[in-house]
């Protein structure tokens, strides 16, 4: 019955996104939209969150290719996914009825965003190679026009350039990687992938196409440099989307793939992963930390979290490779909570940039700050995204690393020498990338939302409309619960690592006093609703007993600063300041952060300058060569543009003497 | 009755970390003062400053949040608790699975994080100044701290504190790895607290502070309890390496008063022991420049590497 209701609700944001056509003249059409996708996404959310008594359902469609149809299937992980993603764009439409009116051409946006709801939906339910990448296509072109939004702008052109570029290549990869899972015979429906079986070069062909093709939509380094552009590009929900739940699509791929139709695992098959997603996360965060555009920002940070949560499933693939089926299950279920915490952060951290943006017209750190005098629901409301997105206790972020950090706690009894040197270094990554995220964020917040206000449009701003305090609201109670509860979304999450992993964490809820327990009490253990108790109480104790024994005196005065305070809001510390020591330290091995300063000799009446360079070392080495490569071989190839009929002709004639030789052969 | 008890011992480690921490801080500054042939305040002088601190009406900046008013309180009371989950005297207390060793280091991180979003809330460059260093710090010692924290878990076969005492007590033999650790673990307790190389907790008003540049806007109460804090977080990284490395005397869970009292002189005894040791250090080395503190976190964290690395690849022999 799922699965019918899911495909009514796919087929219903089908239809919002068809609404413009015969009802172009309504005036708040948009709204309408955003209206249906949310009742529609809330929906299919509830449908799907509550327990069933089947584990899977399959339905056949006589659509798409003849003979093979559109199968679809519904699982526990398609199931979890589809809760993730309907959950983020059930909260992203309450967000847009009352952002959406600020986008320009708000009908078209909302058209594509229902559409792009459809396609995500879509994914998650397909059960053959035909109807996934359909659907993984429907969902990169649907976001690839909202990324084209404001297409005016030459910058979000080139960034829909890349990003068309990039999905492609990863579709590519993708329709190769089905090549080889289906064979020579062709069957590409998942139940006949899943039986064949697959000798290990395939497999290794596989997992590296696979790496290609959802490692590039999730954004995984060194194939994350459309993310970044394209992300931000977009209108806000549209970036939360994209952000917090397409990313998380593709990392369904690769579980549906890698975990599931490739067969029992190897453990050489979690180093690739591992690997880029611990470089993913330590470069990301480092970038996150120079960039003073607030919505790149984000991008990069999601780039870093995406590593985090490869690096959960790398780990998962070596644990279930020896055996360890409990460790795969920690670390399997770690990754997906992950997907999930991330999921809710992220949306609302997009959904505050895009009410700043509303605010003010600036998305720039630099042009911002004292927003907490001037937005005070909204920043309240960022601060709990940055809390819990930088892995603190007692929010949701830290749990899902806590619970990566037990698993990798784990993993020197795996016998592969190669693992045991790799997974303490990815071990370090992760611990580095949760403390920079932390950087990050303070610099992120404290820059745009504390101090005083460095423009006039921020001294100005006013907090944004109901629907998106909502939304966003809403997402920070859903991050509050899951890190003071989340031995009840781990026990939720258990039955997909049980078919998925076959093993499972030890009951959550078995566990006193709501305390988590991943292996055994008495290994590891963590109580975040009573570690928030413990400090809420103290904090109000200490508060009580200062005002009723000692002094509530308080009195405003001007800030002292050491003397006087330099009254032009310039002097305040800056985004690049703030980024100063990390950059000079890290930056410098990461990026070759170079600093120029050039000082005007006395007497000189030029102003200094002081500019700081940061190259992307990943795209010099890399994309760079690419592009001069191609460029070259088609400025080769230009000639054949001007070439005779005559010559024409026997061009065609030696290809198809080249052919025939080939096939005769 | 078992559980009034503990929770008794609970809450005595409660009130014996607030007690003792600004005394620890006290009895430092006293022997420094001795080394350096002066008398000193007395040792209960922190106690003074903090209580008359707390009698005294708060000045705020002009511009001043919300959030700079209620972080203090926050900053104090994640600090207290992570000092209080923390073994001292007694082991396996109460609340003590609440939080592994983990959680009670990223709960200092989150201390840190509100700690330093304050330091940037009036928007002076004092204070934007040291939140920016404390991030670049906090970015490089945290870590170290996890990887140490992995070879003692490693070592130890849990991340809980009461465990890894208990292992360190019973049957632990000596190991290269766990005394990378200890010095990794040095290094950092010195960052973090802000003492001599790294910070100088005894000056105002010099360009190379972290600490006290962030929290220069701050009066009154709101001061009292930000101090408090850091002289638990002092207090904390010492019972830490005391639990860890030395648990010798700690008394077992549910021990009987006679035990727990000499757990209790035998915790004052380390704390005295390492305000000696902090001293001895902080008098005989410079203050070092800013920017050659990521090389000092850096080899803290090297250690921890090496050490989680040792502990990795000695597993299966």
């Amino acid at each position: 019955m799922p699965l019918y209701l899911a495909l009514i609700c796919v087929g219903g944001l089908i239809g919002v996104s068809a609404l413009p056509i015969y009802k172009r003249k309504s005036a708040d059409l948009a709204e309408i939209m955003y209206r249906l996708c949310l009742g529609i996404c809330a929906l299919l959310f509830v449908a799907v969150i509550i327990p069933r008594g089947a584990d899977a359902l399959d339905l056949s469609l006589p659509l798409g290719l003849p003979w093979i149809g559109m199968r679809l299937h519904l699982d526990s992980l398609s199931a979890f996914f589809l809760a993730v993603v309907n959950l983020g764009g059930a909260t992203a439409s309450v967000y847009a009825i009352g952002y959406g009116a600020h986008v320009s051409n708000p009908v078209r946006v909302a058209a594509f965003y229902a559409a792009f709801l459809a396609g995500m939906n879509l994914v998650v339910l397909a059960a053959d190679a035909y109807t996934f990448l359909v659907a993984w296509e429907f969902m990169s072109l649907a976001s690839w026009a909202l990324v084209l939004t404001h297409h005016h702008d030459a910058e979000n052109r080139q960034a829909g350039y890349i990003y068309l570029l990039m999905a492609s290549f990863g579709a590519l990869a993708l329709l190769m990687a089905f090549g080889v899972l289906g064979g020579v015979g062709g069957a590409y429906d998942f139940a006949s992938i899943r039986e064949s079986t697959k000798s290990s070069w395939e497999a290794g062909l596989v997992l590296a196409l696979v790496l290609l093709g959802a490692g590039s939509k999730a954004g995984l380094a060194p194939l994350h440099v459309w993310l970044p552009l394209a992300h931000p590009a977009a209108p806000s929900h549209v970036s939360a989307l994209m952000s917090g739940v397409m990313t998380k699509v593709a990392v369904y791929g690769f579980i549906r793939i890698v975990f599931d139709l490739l067969g029992p695992p190897a453990f050489w098959w979690s180093i690739e992963p591992m690997t880029f997603g611990a470089v993913s996360a330590v470069v990301a965060i480092l970038f996150a930390t120079l960039q003073s555009d607030l919505k790149k920002l984000l991008a990069y940070s999601t780039i870093e979290n995406i590593g985090v949560i490869f690096i959960g499933l790398g780990l998962s693939l070596a644990f279930k490779a020896n055996g360890m089926l409990v460790p795969a299950a920690l670390a399997f279920s770690a990754a997906l909570f992950h997907v999930f915490n991330h999921s809710l952060f992220k949306s609302l951290l997009f959904f505050g940039s895009g009410a700043v943006l509303t605010a003010t017209g600036e998305r720039n750190i630099e042009r911002l700050g004292g927003l907490i005098h001037s937005m005070p629901k909204t920043a309240f409301l960022f601060l709990g995204g940055c809390f819990a997105i930088s892995a603190l206790p007692p929010l949701n972020g830290f749990v899902s690393e806590w619970l990566i950090f037990q698993a990798i706690l784990l993993s020197p009894s795996m016998p592969q020498w190669i693992l045991k040197l790799l997974v303490p270094a990815v071990g370090v990554a992760l611990a580095l990338s949760a403390a920079l995220g932390a950087s990050c964020y303070i610099r992120a917040y404290g820059v745009a939302f504390l101090g005083r206000p460095r423009s006039n449009e921020a001294r100005e701003a006013k907090d944004v409309d109901q629907w998106s305090l909502g939304a966003m609201s809403f997402l920070l109670g859903l991050s509050l619960t899951a890190g003071l509860l989340p031995g009840f979304f781990i026990d939720t999450i258990s039955p997909v690592a049980k078919a998925f992993i076959g093993g499972r964490m030890p009951a959550q809820n078995e566990v006193g006093w709501l305390s988590i327990a991943p292996v055994a009490e008495s290994r590891s253990s963590y109580n975040g609703m009573l570690v928030f108790v413990l400090i809420v109480a103290s904090a109000w104790a200490a508060r009580w007993l200062i005002y009723k024994y000692w002094s509530g005196a308080t009195r405003r005065a001007p800030a002292w600063d050491c003397g006087y305070v330099e009254p032009s809001t310039a002097t305040q510390y800056t985004g690049s300041s703030f980024a100063q020591p990390i950059r000079r330290t890290l930056g410098v091995i990461a990026f070759s952060a170079r600093e120029r300063l050039d000082m005007p000799l006395p007497g000189e009446t030029r102003a200094a300058r002081f500019s700081v360079l940061i190259q992307d070392r990943i795209f010099n080495l890399l994309y760079l060569p690419i592009r001069s490569a191609v460029s070259y071989v088609s400025g080769r190839l230009n000639g054949l543009n001007f070439l005779s009929i005559q010559e024409y002709l026997a061009l065609v004639f030696a290809a198809l003497v080249l052919l025939l030789v080939g096939v005769a052969r | 009755m078992t559980i009034i008890f503990d929770l008794l011992a609970q809450l005595i480690q409660m009130a014996l970390v607030l007690m003792l921490a600004p005394l620890l801080i006290g009895f430092v500054r006293k022997v420094k003062a001795h080394l350096l042939r002066r008398q000193g305040p007395p040792i209960i002088q922190p106690w003074r400053d903090l209580l008359r601190l707390l009698r005294k009406e708060t000045v705020l900046a002009e511009n001043a949040s919300w959030f700079y008013r209620a972080a203090p309180y926050f900053i104090f009371a994640t600090t207290w608790i992570a000092a209080s989950l923390t073994p001292t005297f007694e082991n396996g207390l109460m609340f003590s699975w609440a939080a592994d060793l983990i959680a009670i280091i990223a709960l200092l991180g989150s201390a840190r994080f509100l700690l330093a979003l304050a330091g940037m809330d009036v928007g002076t460059s004092f204070g934007g100044i040291g939140s920016s260093r404390e991030a670049m710090f906090g970015s490089l010692a945290e870590p170290a701290t996890i990887m140490i924290v992995f070879t003692v878990s490693l070592v130890a076969g849990s991340t809980q504190l009461s465990e890894i005492a208990s292992y360190m007590l019973g049957d632990a033999q000596l190991r290269v790895s766990v005394g990378m650790a200890l010095i990794g673990l040095l290094i950092v307790a010195i960052a973090e607290n802000g003492r001599v190389p790294v910070d100088n907790p005894a000056t105002h008003l010099e360009l190379t502070m972290v600490h006290e540049a962030m929290v220069l806007e701050y009066s009154g109460r709101h001061l009292a309890l930000i101090e408090l804090a850091s002289a638990l977080k002092l207090l904390l990284y010492v019972s830490l390496i005391g639990c860890v490395f030395f648990p010798w005397g700690m008394a077992p869970h549910g021990a009987s008063v006679a035990e727990m009292a000499t757990g209790g002189a035998t915790y004052i005894l380390k704390l005295a022991v390492a305000g000696v040791l902090l001293a001895l250090f902080e008098t005989s080395t410079a203050k070092m420049r800013v920017f050659r503190v990521p090389d000092f976190l850096g080899v803290a964290l090297m250690l921890g590497l090496l050490a989680t690395l040792l502990v990795f690849v000695t597993r299966s022999l």
